[in-house]
This record gives C-alpha cells, sequence and structure tokens, in this order.
C-alpha cells in the first residue's frame, strides 16, 4: 500500500510540481500570481492540441509553455506596468484562461491523443520500492523533479537569482545599481507561468491523456499556496506537491480498501493535510516570506 | 508579527479557492451560447430514425428550447442530449430549436430559459439534473410552456405544465456487469464514481449483481472522486482500483477518455459509460452503454403538438425503461473476448426485464447482509431511484 501511494504521489503530483516551482519564482522576486491555475489550462490544452497537429509530444509541451507564459505576460503587464491589484488581476487572468481554453478546445474533447509514454531508467527501476516510485514515469516528471534542485540553484547561486531575490526583499537596492525590478519582475512571472504551462502540459499529455474542459479543477491555485507551504523554497516544493497528491492516492486507496469513513472527508484530506502543516509551520516561516509580498496584502 | 497573521488568512483562502473551482466543475464558462439556429429546416437526414412519421406540422408549437449543462461536445452526456436536440431538429423542419450550452446548475439557467420563453419557447428539455428546481419555478409561471426535465423527480404541487422523463440507466449496465464478470480473472472490478447519489449507487450495484449472476464470487471496488469531471482524480482513482487487483474498470463520470486510457495502458479492461469509447480501447473494451435520446426527445415533442401533453405519461415522472418501451440508454458494441454463451446470457437478461423483471428482482442484499428485496420481490422504477444502499460484494462507503 505504501508503495502504491508513493508512486501515486509522484505520478499525479508532477503536475502540480512545476508550478509550484514556477511560482516560487514569481513570488520570490515579489508578485503573486493567482492566473497560475489560467496557465496550467493555457498549457494543458496548447500542449494538447500541439502535440497532436505536430506529432511531436515534446513541441507540444513547449508550446504548452509558451501558452502558460503568455497569460503569466498579461498578468505582468497589468500588476506591474499598470499598476493593477495582484490578486484581482491574478483571478481574472485564470477566468481568461478557464474562457479561452473552453472556447478553443470545443473540438478537441474526446480526441485522440499524442502522448508521453513512461520511460523507465535502465537499471534504477528495477529496484525494489524505490523503482517503481521514482524511475518508472513520463519524461515530465523526471523533468519536475530535477526542476526543484535546478531551481534552488539558480535561485540562490546564480547572479540572476540573486536579482529575483532583491526584486523581492530590496528592490530599491536593485534600482541602486542601475536595475530595473520591474524588469526581472517581469522574467520571473514570465518564467513561473512558463513553468505552469508545462505542468499543464503534462497533465494533459502525460498524465490524464485527456482535454476537458477547466480540466485543472483547482491545482494551480493549489500550486500557489503549496509555494507558502514550501517557504518559497523550490526543494521543498517537491515535497509539498507530493505530499498533497500523495494524500490525494491516500484517499482513494482508503476508499477502495473499504474503510468506514465519509468520503466527502476522505476527498478533504489533501487539503486538510495541507493547511494543518502550514499552521504548524507557519510561526518559524513567517521571516522567509519575501518582504515585497507583504505588500501585495 | 502583522506577516504572519495575513498569510495565516491568504492560505485557507487560497485552498478554498480550490476548492470553489473545484466545484464549480465546467460551470465557469456560463456565458450560455443561446443561439437560434439559422439552418434549423437542416435535411432530414436524420428524420427517420426519429419514430416520427416524416416531418410533422407544428401547429401552434413553433420553438422548442434545450438546455445542457456541458458542452455539447463533452464526448458523453451533454453530447447525447446534444444529438437528441438536432435530431428533433431534423424530425420537425419547420420548428425553431433553441439550445443553449454550460448552462450552469444555479439561477443562470432561469435566466437562460426565461430568454427562451421570451423567444416564444413552447416546450423546454433541462437536461441536467441540477435545473430541476428552476424549471420548476418557471413553469409554476409560465403555464403556456411546457417544460420537462431530464432524470429529476417533480416535487409538490405537481402542474400540467411539467414532467421529468428518464431512461432506466442500469438495465444496460447490469448486463454490461454479466460481460464484465465473464471476463474477469482476478474476480475483482473496479468502478469509478462521482457522488453517492441513487443514480450512481443503482449503476454500481446492477454492475456489481450482473457481474455476479455469472460469478457470485464477484467484487466490486468503488472509488468516488467527489466530481462528475476531474481527470487527475480519475487517473489516480483508476490506478488505484488496478493496484488493488481489479481488472476490469468501469465508471459512472461526465468524462470518460481518462480513465479508459488509463485501463487500456496498465493493460486491464474496460467497460464504458456515457459513449463509445472502443477506439480507445482496441484490445480491453468489453461493452458500455450510451444514450440515444432520439425517439424518446421526438415522442415529447409530438405529443405536446397533438396536444395531448396534460394526458400523457410525460407529464409525471416517466421512466422508460424495458419493462415500458424503448430505452434510450443502450448497449454499447461488445469487444473480441466477450463469449456468445455470455451475449446469450445477456439477451435472456434483457427478455426477463422486457417481460417485467429488473436488475434488481430480489434476493437483494446490502452490505451489511440485510435483505432489502426479498426472493422474487421485483422494485418498482420509483424504489430504484430512492436507492442509497451497496450491494453485498461491493467494497465502498456510501456515506
Amino acid at each position: 500500500m505504501l508503495e502504491a501511494v508513493l508512486t501515486g504521489a509522484v505520478a499525479g503530483g508532477t503536475s502540480i510540481l512545476f508550478p509550484v516551482v514556477g511560482e516560487t519564482f514569481t513570488e520570490r522576486s515579489g508578485v503573486i500570481n493567482l492566473g497560475t491555475e489560467g496557465s496550467m489550462l493555457a498549457g494543458a490544452l496548447t500542449a494538447y492540441i500541439v502535440g497532436i497537429e505536430s506529432g511531436s509530444v515534446w513541441l507540444g509541451a513547449l508550446a504548452g509553455a509558451v501558452a502558460g507564459a503568455a497569460l503569466a505576460l498579461v498578468h505582468a503587464f497589468m500588476v506591474l506596468t499598470r499598476g493593477a491589484n495582484q490578486i484581482a488581476t491574478g483571478l481574472v487572468v485564470t477566468f481568461l484562461g478557464i474562457g479561452l481554453t473552453a472556447l478553443f478546445g470545443q473540438d478537441y474533447v474526446g480526441q485522440g491523443v499524442n502522448a508521453f509514454a513512461a520511460v523507465p531508467i535502465p537499471v534504477l527501476s528495477d529496484i525494489p520500492f524505490i523503482g517503481p516510485i521514482l524511475f518508472n514515469h513520463d519524461p515530465l516528471t523526471y523533468i519536475a523533479i530535477i526542476s526543484g534542485p535546478l531551481a534552488w540553484l539558480v535561485l540562490f547561486r546564480t547572479r540572476f537569482g540573486l536579482m529575483v531575490r532583491a526584486a523581492g526583499e530590496r528592490p530599491e537596492v536593485l534600482v541602486a545599481y542601475g536595475m530595473s525590478a520591474t524588469q526581472i519582475r517581469y522574467l520571473a512571472t514570465v518564467l513561473g507561468g512558463s513553468l505552469a504551462g508545462i505542468g499543464g502540459a503534462q497533465l494533459s499529455t502525460a498524465f490524464t491523456l485527456n482535454w476537458s474542459e477547466n480540466m485543472t479543477v483547482g491545482r494551480g491555485f493549489v500550486a500557489v499556496s503549496l509555494v507558502i507551504f514550501a517557504a518559497w523554497d523550490p526543494l521543498k516544493a517537491i515535497i509539498g506537491a507530493y505530499l498533497f497528491s500523495g494524500a490525494i492516492a491516500l484517499q482513494l486507496q482508503l476508499q477502495a480498501r473499504g474503510t468506514d469513513v465519509s468520503q466527502y472527508l476522505l476527498q478533504a484530506v489533501p487539503y486538510l493535510t495541507v493547511i494543518v502543516i502550514l499552521a504548524a509551520l507557519s510561526r518559524h516561516r513567517a521571516h522567509d516570506a519575501p518582504e515585497s509580498l507583504s505588500r501585495v496584502f | 508579527m502583522k506577516i504572519r497573521r495575513t498569510r495565516a488568512a491568504v492560505v485557507p483562502a487560497l485552498l478554498a479557492l480550490a476548492l470553489v473551482a473545484a466545484a464549480c466543475g465546467s460551470d465557469d464558462d456560463t456565458g450560455g451560447d443561446t443561439s437560434a439556429p439559422a439552418d434549423s429546416t437542416a435535411p432530414g437526414a436524420t428524420a427517420a430514425e426519429g419514430g416520427s412519421a416524416a416531418p410533422a406540422s407544428t401547429g401552434a408549437v413553433d420553438t422548442v428550447g434545450f438546455i445542457f449543462v456541458g458542452p455539447k461536445d463533452d464526448f458523453g452526456y451533454n453530447q447525447a442530449a446534444y444529438a437528441g436536440s438536432e435530431a428533433v431538429k431534423s424530425a420537425f423542419g419547420d420548428l425553431t430549436v433553441l439550445q443553449a450550452e454550460n448552462v450552469p446548475e444555479t439561477a443562470e439557467s432561469e435566466a437562460v430559459m426565461q430568454d427562451m420563453i421570451d423567444k416564444g419557447a413552447d416546450l423546454i428539455f433541462a437536461t441536467s439534473f441540477g435545473h430541476l428546481e428552476f424549471a420548476e419555478n418557471l413553469a409554476a409561471k409560465n403555464p403556456d410552456v411546457v417544460f420537462v426535465h431530464q432524470g429529476g423527480l417533480e416535487t409538490e404541487p405537481k402542474l400540467d405544465n411539467m414532467g421529468t422523463y428518464f431512461g432506466t440507466v442500469y438495465e444496460p449496465v447490469y448486463t454490461a456487469g454479466i460481460a464484465a464478470g465473464q471476463v474477469s480473472k482476478t474476480g475483482k472490478l473496479g468502478y469509478v464514481y462521482a457522488f453517492p447519489i441513487p443514480q450512481t449507487l443503482a449503476n454500481i450495484n446492477a454492475f456489481t449483481l450482473g457481474a455476479q449472476s455469472v460469478n457470485p464470487d464477484i467484487e466490486t471496488i468503488a472509488v468516488s472522486t467527489g466530481s462528475w469531471c476531474d481527470p487527475a482524480l480519475q487517473a489516480q482513482a483508476a490506478q488505484t482500483l488496478i493496484d488493488e487487483g481489479a481488472d476490469v474498470i468501469t465508471q459512472h463520470q461526465d468524462c470518460t477518455k481518462t480513465i479508459v486510457e488509463a485501463a487500456e495502458a496498465a493493460g486491464v479492461y474496460s467497460v464504458g459509460y456515457h459513449a463509445d469509447a472502443s477506439a480507445l480501447a482496441p484490445t480491453g473494451w468489453i461493452t458500455g452503454s450510451e444514450w440515444d435520446w432520439t425517439a424518446l426527445y421526438t415522442d415529447i415533442v409530438q405529443t405536446l403538438i397533438d396536444g395531448k401533453f396534460a394526458a400523457s405519461p410525460y407529464n409525471g415522472d416517466y421512466r422508460v425503461g424495458l419493462q415500458t418501451g424503448d430505452n434510450p440508454f443502450i448497449q454499447s458494441a461488445f469487444g473480441k473476448m466477450v463469449t456468445p454463451e455470455t451475449i446469450a446470457l445477456i439477451d435472456a437478461a434483457k427478455e426477463s426485464f422486457t417481460a417485467g423483471g429488473s436488475p434488481f428482482t430480489g434476493p437483494v442484499v446490502n452490505q451489511d447482509g440485510d435483505t432489502v428485496w426479498a426472493e422474487g420481490e421485483t422494485p418498482t422504477y420509483a424504489d430504484i431511484e430512492q436507492m442509497d444502499f451497496f450491494v453485498n460484494g461491493v467494497t465502498g462507503s456510501t456515506s
């Protein structure tokens, strides 16, 4: 049962992990993007369509990233250039994403898909227990897992990462160095949107092999809250995304085993898990928040 | 200090948003595409299957409206209802047919239907479960307009211009269960469903009883997703059932593709629902059930045109199954693994339903071992629509 739950956690959590890592960049720069949900949907549909029409799943994923980035650019323009409220704009961008994808996705509902296949990693996938959990997935899942440490390196060990963090913590320092916090925030927001788009692509072309209207059903919002759970740390984001997805796998397992607990309660378990852990950790996490973010609220 | 407190408030708010988004389902595109199609006099290519002879004279009835909760091409429930409305269009040449997709199960549906009334609708088909109370509200206010609702049960007071209709969905699900019971090697069937409402419980029970009729030891594992369409949860649910040893996977969901694909990829069998998805599972497709509303929709329209609605069974809670006529819920094509002997058993079951039997003819025993319907007892359609239990052999919770 543990192996099944953990395998399910990784398989189902990948589409959330990408936007969590992406939104970590965005928030580190001082922008909150609730349009992440919309970017995921845009990525899911675009990857689905481009994957079918071009015959290449990789081209599909790339197009998904571009579509997610495009919606994030709308968010960035509204809040950074036009000075609109971040929360309200993010929600509007999400609804824009839901509406546009519903419209353009109509012809693709129930259509065949060009899908990513599982690529078991030789030798490693044969290791008992660990093998099936970590090393028998589609390529995007491996990329998602690597993206955590990679994002950590970029954020904390590169000049670009330093500028992103400076934009979020002390934008005036950037200005003193003759750089524009706005430009960095544009970059970080668009990067976040592109990763959300890849997450959507994984959802539609690797995990569910399906396009249907509003198919993310709130996962983008979950991703935004997991960023806070992970204390804006891309390494902890991996734990957050897989914990949430693992809780889903666990509640399904409990149902399948005939546990005499209300299914409605079981279905709330993933959300409750996140809330409980956040409540337990938030006391220690307060100082981790990028300074500029507090101005959003 | 201040930062921490505000953040503590933000996170539950985000999660609440996620839950709301999850609950909203496909309701977000609330525009409601109400359009009077220009091609309402389309060639009657499908008129013949309408069950009514040639384009009929429409007399005083000149406009019929249909509202659908989802998109017309969802590869499932709404697509089937939409196809039914198109069949009405073809069968009645000079009838104006109004169609509105993505009409949520909220007061918005009342506004969309009111709009149809303003455009002259004489009859409105409200085709989703949650449209009922809004259709009833309007029926009370508009005695000259007839409302028929798909799948619900009328509440008091019953009106002369209101009715409900539905197929007995569990009949082809029972016969699909016979095929599943024959095909399964592990003796475990997996069922992904949305919510524990009578309709889903009846399907899960019928499927299980059908399978048990050929293999008494069959077990069905039922897992709910809490949603009519959440593909990621569906994928995880299907995997969970496969991990638990189920080698036939079926479902009661609105969007069906993910689960069929997941079963096929895992090398297990699938039984479809709402739509023929056999193309998605060339090796594992056993059978399924799908809607064909053509005959029923056209007959309801014809009844109104003939001025006989108030005296007809449609002015009430009309349920059509093999016992009373042509079930609009039909069996999909069988896969190659279904043997002629099994098909003979399925035909025999259908004959017994036509002769007055039911998938739930006793003995029917619930999960706790209590007898619900005794040996030889046949529940009515109304009894079945109140179903609130799982039969013996189902693993799952109804609460």
